[in-house]
């Protein structure tokens, strides 16, 4: 008796230490990703929340250098009152500038995505195969490449997009090419002049929509292509014009592929260091400049580590009200029914 | 419509011209074909024209500082191979040649990402499959850092790095100011985003797969290793090739860490050859490092891009 006693409570020892095993086990996957991301991750994220209400500067970088003062809330009071003193600096006009920047490429690269998607699923399209693989290019050369090379081809004497137009206006209507050398880069009046938008946007965005379309016309082919044959079948059939067709098949059945890819295409644009850092530098006057381009150069250049921390912490809210705001939108068209 | 038989060739011709599929079926009319077709011939021009004058600068034999006129045909006047040769040799002002610049970016490049997806697929396998308390918040934590911009963490890892200061002999190793400063910073970014991209396709390998091993005799753990790690390959694969391509082409980290040449990174490089700095570099130089830059994984990318782009990685690459 006593000992089939001790077996079973030896036993049910053995079953509560392999409980806590199987419950211990997933922390043992976590373990290693979240170790090294504690330390070089999210410490620094907290770190810089504390350096954030500091005045952190160059002098306390020097090793054994003394600790920052704390500067309570002023870092954030002056990012917002434009008391910087960056030449220039306007966070509300930048933070705008930000946000019209991001849904007027997303709105294009979607549009003109889709209609192409269109145009190339097209039954008894000549060289289909032959546009699909070349449009691909733009999303398979590095971003920060393009930049570099667009960049150059904005040159207002040397570039290839005023050589390019010279020759066009040389050809179709017999202008001088002297008339061709737009700084497109650098000059400071509105193109438009009822648009606070200088011609460095315009040569922002034509770059971008460069990158960004194919993107927006691959994600629409493959839904384009999971459309079933037989609804527009059906709706000729009813007497439904191609117009018809396409506001009231293709583009509700295009939304839950068209949706997602919209969102991301908004955070990467929203963040879109690369192009802006490199093309325009942000000019001229700041015109261009956006909050994550802004954030590096008060660290790169006025060394700035206190309000830079400050700034990145208003970046990060900045984001996650964009986030869950596109999220919300998201799921709201989740349920619309097609 | 012909029966099984396989149409002949002038019927297939004649099925072109009237543009029709390859069955027959009914296809476009003349005139919207044509319309198309001069509207995708136009866009074909547009993603061709920075292409082409960039490749046609790098071959340009007239050895000039600036392109003075428009040249899209790499072929016209002949090639020459001398602004790659210059390049190769030192391209910047710096006494650094490119073999030392590619060197340290592909060291960069490749242990960020070895690291991130090693590192990554343990817990994107805890996130995919097992339940335990605080999955929720964990799983926060990781999509906070994804959210976030690589260039917001900055000013802490800037600084945090730039404490750690040893002393060798004559000089002090500075981790800021050293490729495994910038590997680090790098990896704090690209770990999250490797977490998740392989959470996502670990998602879609069936789970049924895991029980007939556990069935079969196997631990949780063994099933881990011997069934779904072996199946999950092809997203290692892919999320160490886009971590490796976003980190070879970093900038921002490492010209904001780097002081030392010798330390320099192929975007420093090529920054400098651009812009402010550009007024004595050729721009047939600029135009042959870029290439030599962007080819190597330009043509994977072309190669693999079918498996992930619109699906698989939504999520793309952490800018």
């Amino acid at each position: 008796m006593t000992t089939l006693a001790q077996s079973s409570t030896a036993s049910k020892k053995e079953a509560h230490k392999k409980s806590i095993w199987k419950t211990l086990n997933p922390y043992f996957y976590l373990l290693p990703a979240f170790l090294i991301m504690g330390v070089i991750t999210y410490y620094p994220m907290l770190y810089q929340v504390w350096m954030s209400f500091t005045d952190y500067g160059v002098k306390n970088l020097r090793f054994n250098a003394p600790l920052p003062n704390y500067v309570g809330l002023a870092n954030y009071i002056n990012i917002l009152t434009n008391q910087l003193g960056l030449s220039y600096y306007d966070f509300w006009r930048m933070l705008g500038f930000n946000l019209f920047w991001t849904f007027s490429n997303v709105i294009i690269h979607v549009t003109l995505g889709i209609f192409i998607a269109v145009i190339l699923n097209r039954q008894g399209l000549w060289f289909k195969g032959f546009y699909r693989a070349l449009y691909i290019l733009p999303i398979v050369i590095p971003q920060i490449i393009v930049a570099n090379i667009f960049r150059n081809m904005f040159d207002p004497d040397y570039g290839a997009i005023n050589q390019g137009l010279a020759a066009l206006g040389k050809f179709f209507f017999g202008l001088s090419p002297d008339l061709f050398h737009i700084h497109w880069i650098d000059q400071v009046n509105y193109p438009v002049s009822w648009l606070p938008l200088t011609l460095s946007y315009y040569a922002l965005l034509i770059t971008n929509v460069w990158l960004g379309w194919p993107f927006m016309t691959i994600v629409a082919s493959g839904a384009l292509q999971s459309i079933p044959k037989d609804l527009y079948e059906a709706a000729r059939i009813d007497g439904a014009s191609e117009s018809q067709q396409f506001w009231r098949i293709t583009l509700p059945l295009l939304r839950p592929a068209m949706v997602p890819a919209s969102v991301y295409g908004i955070v990467m644009t929203f963040n879109l260091f690369s192009l802006i850092y490199f093309l325009s530098g942000g000019g001229p006057l700041r015109q261009t400049e956006i909050l994550i381009t802004t954030a590096y150069r008060l660290i790169n250049e006025q060394r700035l580590y206190g309000v830079a921390a400050a700034f990145c912490v208003y970046i990060f809210f900045i984001l996650l009200a964009l986030t869950l705001i596109t999220n919300a939108i998201t799921r709201a068209t989740e349920s619309y029914d097609a | 419509m012909p029966d099984s038989k396989k149409p002949s060739f002038f019927t297939r011709v004649r099925w072109f011209f009237q543009g029709r599929t390859s069955t027959g079926e009914r296809g476009m009319g003349f005139g919207s074909q044509i319309l198309s077709q001069l509207f995708l011939l136009l866009m074909a021009v547009i993603v061709l024209y920075p292409i082409l004058w960039v490749v046609s600068m790098s071959f340009d034999p007239r050895d000039i500082s600036r392109p003075t006129e428009l040249r899209l045909n790499p072929f016209q006047g002949g090639l020459s191979l001398k602004a790659y040769q210059d390049v190769i040799n030192q391209p910047t002002a710096n006494p650094v040649s490119l073999g030392q610049l590619m060197f340290n970016s592909f060291r960069l490049a490749t242990l960020t990402g070895i690291a991130s997806i090693i590192v990554g697929v343990f817990a994107s396998y805890a996130f995919s499959r097992l339940r335990f308390a605080g999955r929720q918040a964990l799983m926060i934590a990781v999509l906070t850092v994804l959210m976030l911009p690589s260039i917001a963490t900055l000013p802490a890892l800037f600084v945090l790095l730039n404490k750690v200061q040893i002393d060798i002999g004559n000089s002090v190793f500075n981790l800021r100011n050293s490729l495994i400063g910038v590997g680090l910073a790098v990896l704090s970014g690209s770990l999250p985003f490797a977490i998740w991209n392989m959470k996502g396709y670990l998602d879609t390998i069936p789970k049924e797969l895991e029980e007939a091993a556990l069935i079969d005799g196997c631990t949780p753990n063994e099933a881990f290793f011997r069934v779904t790690l072996p199946l999950s390959t092809p997203v290692l694969a892919v999320t160490f090739f886009l971590g490796f391509m976003s980190t070879w082409t970093e900038f921002a980290t490492s010209w904001l860490f780097l002081t030392n040449p010798k330390d320099f990174t192929l975007m420093m490089a090529l920054y400098n050859m651009v812009g402010q700095y550009s007024n004595s570099t050729p721009w047939s130089h600029f135009a042959a490092m870029s290439i030599l830059i962007a080819l190597p994984v330009t043509i994977v990318y072309l190669f693999v891009q079918r498996y992930f782009v619109g699906g698989l990685a939504i999520g793309g690459v952490k800018g």
